[in-house]
């Protein structure tokens, strides 16, 4: 595509973008968010118009009017939301609108042969055809929408941040299909925040910055550090803070909790002060840990201390009393009200501060909204905006906010920096260093582990609903974390 | 970038009003529209005929405030209509009792506060859905009706609850019936507690994401359980001005009422879906209603129209909003 131009009203999304994708290739397309990746993708796959510019597909026109157009031109797309439906078994999912039809009846058996010749290209017979999709991991969900994308026998597959939920495990599986696809001639626009990753799977990039293309290359040859200056357009030297914190006195201990499934037993000392991370495959029961530990989900043995003192049960408004918050891994249907204003948002769990004879008033509440929003440097046009209008790391930024303007001094951080993009991280990751400095304790929990080992002070590391080993940072090496998380004891 | 931000908020806020507005405008339009009819205009704007609708949207009124809370929250409640005729029954029965009227106020709001309590206990206890639960509770609430009505109606003597709703000099506006001002007063004390308390604050939060609720530590299952209490008290209290209007407690009566009230909540732009809605919009809707009612039954439509007028402005209303809603996000 050259010159791809697109703008809302006054707002000029696009300026410009150029770029192109030999056959074969894996083509990633790099930017922090807001950079105009998403509306570069929809321009794509024809959810919107460009405004102007050209696109072309094998040296012909292509200007899809719709996403249907730019299907039937060969263009297919994994959200990263998935977008299946649970009820349906692999099979139906995957012929999907693509039912192989004979006097208005479905044919059965073709349609199962042509699920099978789907996963067998992308060599996961595994699958069973008649399992209903809402029983397969995330994983296997995002090979059934894979598969139902290669039915149309795309030329070129786009992929919106496909590893953000999987596990590493589950990404050297998702590499291995991609190089398949490759093999096969399948061009690929691969969009990610995980630098390291584009440059193991990854031939060439194109980095986008405010909606134009900056610059573009060849993946291996050229230093992340140079990718990362051309996506800030700053040096971005340290991500991870170095701030100074000791850890004190224990806050939340942590014996054998088992809960209804999982976790099976967890052990752990949280101290004041100290960022313990927590490390594992998706299924470890980390998320687990977390939900058990404030209260979401039933504690079925073990013991919680808070503050010394035994509190194995308790609701989750029973451990923001004692002073525990949780930052949810799923922003968007848990951790936030999404249209609710910014300052309902961050003073929902403490509205005392405002309140006077039952009466609760609005612009002290505004007020300290505001005063969150200028703290935290949330980009928004004020604090009675819903948040579901901002972007996914100013929503965070606000979700970390409601936990500071409760003051809680245990911060359960499950996921902190999923889907947002490299510049809100590294604001994330300082914050947590500053929080922690001040004498929070914070349980972070990440399937990234360059960021665990950058931030954390202690890591363990979980595996099948068990805490299996809990060191400091320093003793541990991103290749040992994985062995003891794979469950490889030597 | 400055400038973008001065202005955004405010076209924003201008939305807002917008939404407020809405209902208001289309209750102008409705009675616009019946204005433009020669002969019915002399008799439609007069002050007898505005206490008539002010006095027959009383009792929608009273039972959509309640509603209002419940479906802010997420919930519906369709055994409001039963309650309604389970109450005026209630406070017959108890007045037939010679029970001071005072203390049949009391019970008769006790007794459609503990039918809240139960549909809320059973909605949070069982974690069933609103709609069937309350669904069933409107069959046990109007057969309950009837076996303490014996089938019939129930006629006490000449009591002060009589005159709640009793219209003194028909043919002014003023002095409004009593049940008009209670009408009012509730629904002031139901703007300051659904904006200014906590109370109020954590329906909305419900009706928006209830796993979220709970994530910020609102007491989700107790705060349902109380929203349907208090909404059962609305219904008590729309239940004796149903008694009052009739003066005897009819088991038969309201049939349908609680699609009548949810009608009006969501004319007044409240979303089914829980988490938006506001008070102002739910009496405003439930004046539209009465509006229609009373301007078509006076052009002399049969009543088959109305049903089919009621109907397309529901449906427009909640188009409309749609629109609105769209708009906003963009």
């Amino acid at each position: 595509m050259t010159d791809v131009t697109k703008a809302f009203g006054a707002t000029r999304a696009l300026k410009g973008v150029s770029f192109e994708v030999a056959p074969g290739e894996v083509h990633t397309l790099i930017g922090e968010n807001g950079a105009g990746k998403s509306t570069l993708m929809k321009v794509l796959s024809g959810a919107y118009q460009a405004d102007s510019g050209q696109m072309e597909i094998d040296g012909r026109p292509f200007q899809p009017r719709g996403p249907l157009d730019a299907r039937d031109s060969g263009i297919a797309m994994i959200y990263q939301e998935l977008n299946l439906a649970p009820d349906l078994s692999v099979e139906e999912n995957i012929l999907l609108g693509e039912e192989p039809r004979k006097w208005g009846l479905i044919q059965r058996s073709v349609r199962r042969s042509m699920a099978e010749q789907a996963l067998e290209q992308l060599d996961h017979v595994g699958v069973g055809l008649k399992t209903l999709v809402y029983q397969l991991s995330i994983a296997e969900q995002q090979l059934v929408e894979i598969a139902r994308a290669l039915i149309r026998q795309p030329r070129v597959l786009i992929m919106d941040e496909p590893t953000s939920s999987l596990t590493q495990v589950d990404v050297d599986r998702l590499f291995r299909v991609i190089e398949r696809l490759k093999a096969q001639g399948v061009s690929i626009v691969y969009i990610s925040h995980f630098l390291e990753e584009c440059q193991r799977i990854c031939d060439r990039f194109t980095v986008l910055r405010d909606g134009a293309s900056v610059g573009t290359g060849d993946m291996k040859s050229t230093p992340l550090d140079d990718i990362i200056h051309m996506m800030v357009g700053r040096e971005m030297k340290e991500i991870y803070p170095d701030l100074d914190h000791t850890p004190g006195e224990p806050v939340l201990e942590l014996e054998s909790l088992a809960g209804r499934k999982k976790p099976r037993s967890v052990s752990l000392t949280l101290r004041k002060g100290e960022i313990f991370g927590v490390a594992g495959l998706v299924g470890a029961g980390r998320t687990e840990t977390l939900r058990a530990c404030f209260g979401l989900d039933q504690v079925q043995g073990g013991v919680v201390r808070v503050a010394g003192k035994e509190h194995t049960h308790g609701s989750p408004r029973d451990r923001l009393r004692q002073g525990v918050g949780l930052l949810s891994e799923n922003r968007k249907e848990e951790g936030l009200l999404l249209n609710q204003s910014i300052a309902n948002n961050l003073t929902i769990t403490r509205f005392d501060p405002f309140v006077r004879l039952g009466l609760l008033s609005q612009g002290k509440q505004l007020e300290v909204a505001r005063d969150w929003i200028d703290k935290l440097g949330v980009r928004a046009a004020g604090p009675q905006q819903a948040i579901g209008e901002l972007s996914g790391g100013n929503q965070q930024k606000v979700a970390i906010g409601r936990l500071l303007h409760h003051d809680a001094a245990v911060l359960l951080f499950d996921e902190p920096t999923r889907g947002i993009d490299v510049g809100s991280k590294a604001h994330i990751y300082r914050l947590v260093g500053e929080l922690a400095a001040q004498g929070k304790a914070i349980l972070f929990v990440s399937s990234y582990l360059p960021e665990l080992l950058g931030v954390c002070d202690t890591i363990g590391v979980m595996c099948r609903g068990v805490m299996q080993e809990v060191r400091p940072k320093s003793e541990w090496s991103e290749h040992e974390i994985l062995s003891v998380a794979v469950g490889q004891e030597e | 970038m400055v400038e973008s931000n001065e202005s955004s908020p405010r076209r924003r806020s201008l939305w807002r009003w917008l939404n407020t507005l809405g209902p208001l405008f289309g209750l102008v339009l409705v009675t616009g529209l019946f204005a433009l009819s020669e002969e019915l205009r002399p008799i439609f704007f007069t002050g007898s005929n505005a206490k008539l609708i002010l006095t027959q949207t009383v009792i929608v009124a009273i039972g959509a405030l309640g509603m209002t809370m419940v479906i802010v929250s997420g919930g519906i409640d369709l055994s409001a209509g039963s309650v309604v005729a389970l109450t005026s029954v209630v406070a017959a029965s108890l007045l037939v009792k010679s029970v001071p009227p005072a203390l049949v106020f009391l019970l008769t709001v006790a007794s459609g506060a503990l039918i809240g309590f139960i549909n809320g206990s059973v909605i949070s206890l069982l974690r069933m859905m609103p709609f069937i639960v309350t669904l069933g509770m409107m069959g046990i609430a109007r057969g309950s009706a009837k076996w303490l009505g014996n089938n019939q109606t129930v006629n006490p003597e000449e009591n002060a609850l009589n005159r709640i709703m009793e219209p003194v000099n028909p043919l002014e506006l003023f002095p409004l019936p009593m049940g008009v001002w209670i009408a009012v007063g509730l629904a002031v004390a139901m703007t300051v507690v659904m904006r200014c308390t906590v109370f109020g604050r954590y329906i909305f939060a419900i009706g928006s994401n209830e796993d979220t609720a709970r994530l910020c530590g609102i007491p989700v299952q107790r705060q349902k359980v109380l929203i349907y209490t208090l909404a059962g008290m609305f219904f008590g209290i729309a239940g004796l001005m149903q008694y009052s209007r009739l003066t005897q407690g009819d088991p038969t009566v309201a049939i349908g009422l609680e699609l009548e009230i949810i009608a009006a909540v969501v004319i007044g732009g409240a979303s089914l879906n829980g988490g938006s809605g506001s008070i102002l919009g739910t009496i405003i809707g439930a004046l539209i209603m009465a509006v229609l009612k009373s301007g078509s039954s006076q052009m002399n439509w049969p009543t088959y129209m109305q049903e089919i007028i009621i109907g397309i402005v529901i449906i427009l209303a909640v188009a409309l909003d749609r629109l609105r809603q769209s708009r906003l996000k963009a």
